[in-house]
């Protein structure tokens, strides 16, 4: 009975955390004004260039360095496209996930239908390393330890980079510039914030944290390429909308993602439940599998309505978001 | 300013549009191909490996696969690999003469569209491998009288060039049921688990579920098979939490499977149990768990409705039909057994294939196999034994011969005894 609850929640951190570096990374980018629907095609290439470079080097530290970079890539070329060229935010996001899915496609088949073919994950240099730390007497302890204390570095570090993030925009100067050109950029811009370098610098550092999300999910989903299948799957877009459900706080965004994924496991992990406990959840098996697989999507929408609702004061969301910045216009 | 900010915006978009198209738009085969042939290659085509083919006969071959004929793995990477590999033995060049349309949904309209265009291509058969096809194919060869249409795992056909065709997969699993059943006598653990696309809604997923468990059983007989549907052919996390749940909840020793990733067989290496795959070999995704697969081979049938389409179209219902052929034709097998295996699986899978193809026995009858012996002298007991469902409900008295085949493919709707279904 125990061990099904454990599972349970290991479960949700394991199999959502991605979801916490999308929305991350988000929030970083959509605090400097800019809306990026671009997250899926973002993860998707940072996930297929760590993967296999780091496959090559068999280092996690390389794998993650190149999904950040690929990624960073993918986010400079936003930033040209929005910053400087002045293009539709919306439009260019879409267009990244077009193609940031389609590049993934065709590296991934390009790669196994080589002679190299796909490299396999499993006894790999790059998956001792991904494995889990048992944290010493933590992870001892029933329940908890193995739920908190013995995951994958990668778990750690997307908590560690939403509180740093967190501590950025909350006690830090740049910080606060950043969210002045997110509110009001005319103002910043007065006051002598460089904005298309503080556009530029987040939108490339928020787009490289995604990457990093997109490594995980591949590593954690065994690295098998299969032609019809992204790794991603979908994480991208529950990200936005988990930007806000956070109301733009990097801090709430672990909670989110907590709350998202008790959903998103509860669609798999239902039936073990109601076995464990069939007098107080027995009910779980009486619900039809295609309720919970579109769950997670219902608490979305449900979210959506309530933010929008809710819309007020209590909102932290970026005046400027959306808009691009022209000096000329002003 | 404005306008040549706009004039450079749009260039950069028709850019990254044109690349992204590139990475999805699937090759067509047959008109890159037609190019790049070269003169010399035309005197080896004519000799033919299969000599009953006659020398002038051409054919134009058409395909709708439900995803990327670029796959690597999976359900459309099997059929698009039996059809080239069928052309190639009849000597034809899949890159000339075979048409495809690829990522063509279950819907009827979108079904018709390919259809229109491999007609308007000027193919001579077209195969449809996705079930939901059924309708529209139907409604196709009534419009298209010259062209034979073959729709796999559906079960509409007409008496002059509408057939469906389809295999006996539950021989297969029968068999790698036994090399999960010595794997659990070794590791004296009687759980074995099973990730299953659908449980007891379709005859497809169920029969094949009661064959692995006949197959586990008749080694071990008190091996209990713990099914996880998740309600959907294919999604990678989900198939990954369920081999989770059966190894971390109910202790299974085993992992079957009937979806279309590895990350069962993945899940297994990682958690130090042992599998058994479908559709390919699993051995190279999970090296220190997979057993051995129930597999596919598609050409085996390809090649017979290509070759008949060949030599004499109109008799196709007749030499043809609609195609329900097992491990005897070779359409259907294991993967070679790996190293993960137990010394005496090889040895009672030859027997239980042996059997199979003489004909003399088949899984689903009221005559079970009982395996016996150690490795080099594995013996084999036919004994009476009803076919009981798993609420103790007799469906063939004991010694009573198989059930039909359309049980098998259309109306089973329980689980043999042993089976329990988790969710």
């Amino acid at each position: 009975m125990l061990d099904v609850i454990t599972l349970f929640l290991f479960s949700i951190i394991v199999y959502n955390i991605p979801l916490l570096y999308g929305t991350a990374g988000e929030i970083m980018i959509e605090k400097s004004g800019s809306l990026n629907l671009g997250v899926e095609g973002t993860m998707a290439i940072g996930a297929v260039a760590g993967y296999l470079i780091g496959m090559r080097s068999g280092s996690l530290l390389v794998a993650c360095l190149v999904s950040f970079a690929a990624s960073g890539l993918v986010g400079l070329l936003f930033a040209f496209l929005t910053v400087t060229l002045q293009a539709n935010q919306n439009v260019t996001g879409l267009t990244i996930t077009t193609f940031g899915v389609a590049f993934y496609y065709f590296i991934g088949n390009a790669v196994s239908n080589s002679d190299a073919k796909w490299p396999a994950l499993g006894g790999s240099r790059l998956d001792a390393q991904f494995q889990p730390i048992e944290i010493p007497l933590l992870s001892k302890i029933p329940v908890i330890g193995k739920v908190l204390f013995s995951h994958s570095i990668l778990i750690y570090l997307g908590i560690i980079i939403a509180v740093v993030m967190w501590f950025y925009f909350e006690k830090t100067n740049p910080g606060l510039k950043l969210r002045a050109i997110g509110e009001n950029p005319g103002a910043a811009d007065s006051l002598g914030v460089n904005i298309t370098l503080y556009k530029y610098v987040h939108i490339i550092i928020g787009s490289g944290i995604m990457g990093i999300g997109g490594l995980y999910m591949a590593l954690n989903m065994g690295g098998t390429f299969e032609g019809s299948n992204c790794w991603i799957n979908g994480y991208g877009w529950i990200s936005i909308a988990l930007v806000i459900f956070a109301n733009w706080s990097p801090a709430k965004a672990i909670l989110g993602t907590l709350i998202f994924g008790f959903f998103n496991t509860l669609r798999v992990q239902n039936a073990p439940l109601a076995t464990a406990f069939p007098a107080t959840l027995g009910w779980l098996t009486k619900i039809p599998a295609q309720f919970f697989s579109a769950l997670p999507f219902i608490i979305t929408l449900i979210v959506l309505i309530l933010s929008s609702v809710r819309k007020n004061n209590n909102s932290n969301e970026p005046s400027a978001i959306g808009r691009n910045y022209y000096r000329e216009d002003r | 300013m404005r306008k040549l900010v706009s004039l450079v915006l749009t260039a950069a978009f028709a850019v990254t549009s044109c690349l992204s198209l590139a990475g999805c738009s699937g090759n067509p085969a047959a008109t890159t191909a037609a190019a790049t042939t070269k003169a010399g290659e035309s005197a080896q085509e004519s000799k033919k490996p299969d000599e009953s083919v006659p020398a002038t006969a051409s054919i134009k071959v058409g395909a709708i696969y439900i995803n990327s004929q670029n796959d690597t793995a999976g359900y459309t990477f099997a059929h698009h690999k039996g059809i080239t590999e069928g052309m190639k033995q009849l000597g034809l060049d899949p890159s000339k003469d075979l048409y495809i349309v690829d990522n063509v949904p279950e819907d009827d309209e979108k079904v018709k569209q390919a259809i229109d265009q491999l007609a308007g291509d000027g193919c001579n058969i077209i195969f449809g491998i996705s079930f939901g096809y059924i309708n529209a194919m139907e409604e196709k060869a009534a419009e298209y009288p010259d062209i034979i249409f073959s729709h796999a795992t559906g079960y509409k056909s007409n008496d002059k060039n509408f057939n469906n065709y389809f295999g006996r997969i539950y021989q297969a699993r029968y068999l790698s049921g036994i090399a999960a059943g010595y794997k659990s006598l070794a590791l004296k653990n009687d759980n074995i688990g099973y990730v299953s696309a659908w449980g007891v809604e379709y005859a497809e997923t169920c029969s094949g579920i009661n064959a692995f468990a006949l197959g586990a059983r008749s080694v071990n007989p008190n091996a209990k098979i713990f099914v996880y549907e998740i309600s959907t052919w294919g999604d990678q996390e989900k198939e990954r939490q369920a081999a989770q749940v059966l190894i971390d909840t109910y202790k299974c020793c085993v992992i079957g499977q009937h979806c279309d990733s590895a990350q069962p067989q993945i899940v297994a290496n990682e958690k130090g149990v042992f599998g058994c795959g479908y559709n390919s070999d699993m051995t190279k995704e999970a090296p220190k768990a997979h057993l051995t697969a129930a597999v596919w081979n598609w050409s085996a049938y390809y090649a017979t409705a290509i070759k008949a389409a060949m030599t004499d179209k109109g008799s196709f219902m007749q030499s043809v039909g609609n195609y329900y052929q097992g491990l005897s034709a070779g359409l259907v097998d294991v993967s070679a057994l790996s190293e993960n295996c137990e010394p005496e699986t090889a040895e009672a899978i030859k027997i239980a294939r042996e059997l199979m193809t003489s004909g003399k026995w088949d899984v689903f009858s009221g005559v079970k196999l009982v395996f016996s012996g150690k490795a080099g002298a594995v013996a084999v007991e036919q004994k009476s034994d009803a076919l009981k469902t798993n609420k103790g409900e007799e469906k063939v008295a004991a010694g009573g011969a198989s059930v039909g085949d359309d049980v098998i493919q259309g109306s089973m709707n329980y689980y043999v005894d042993g089976v329990t279904q988790v969710n």
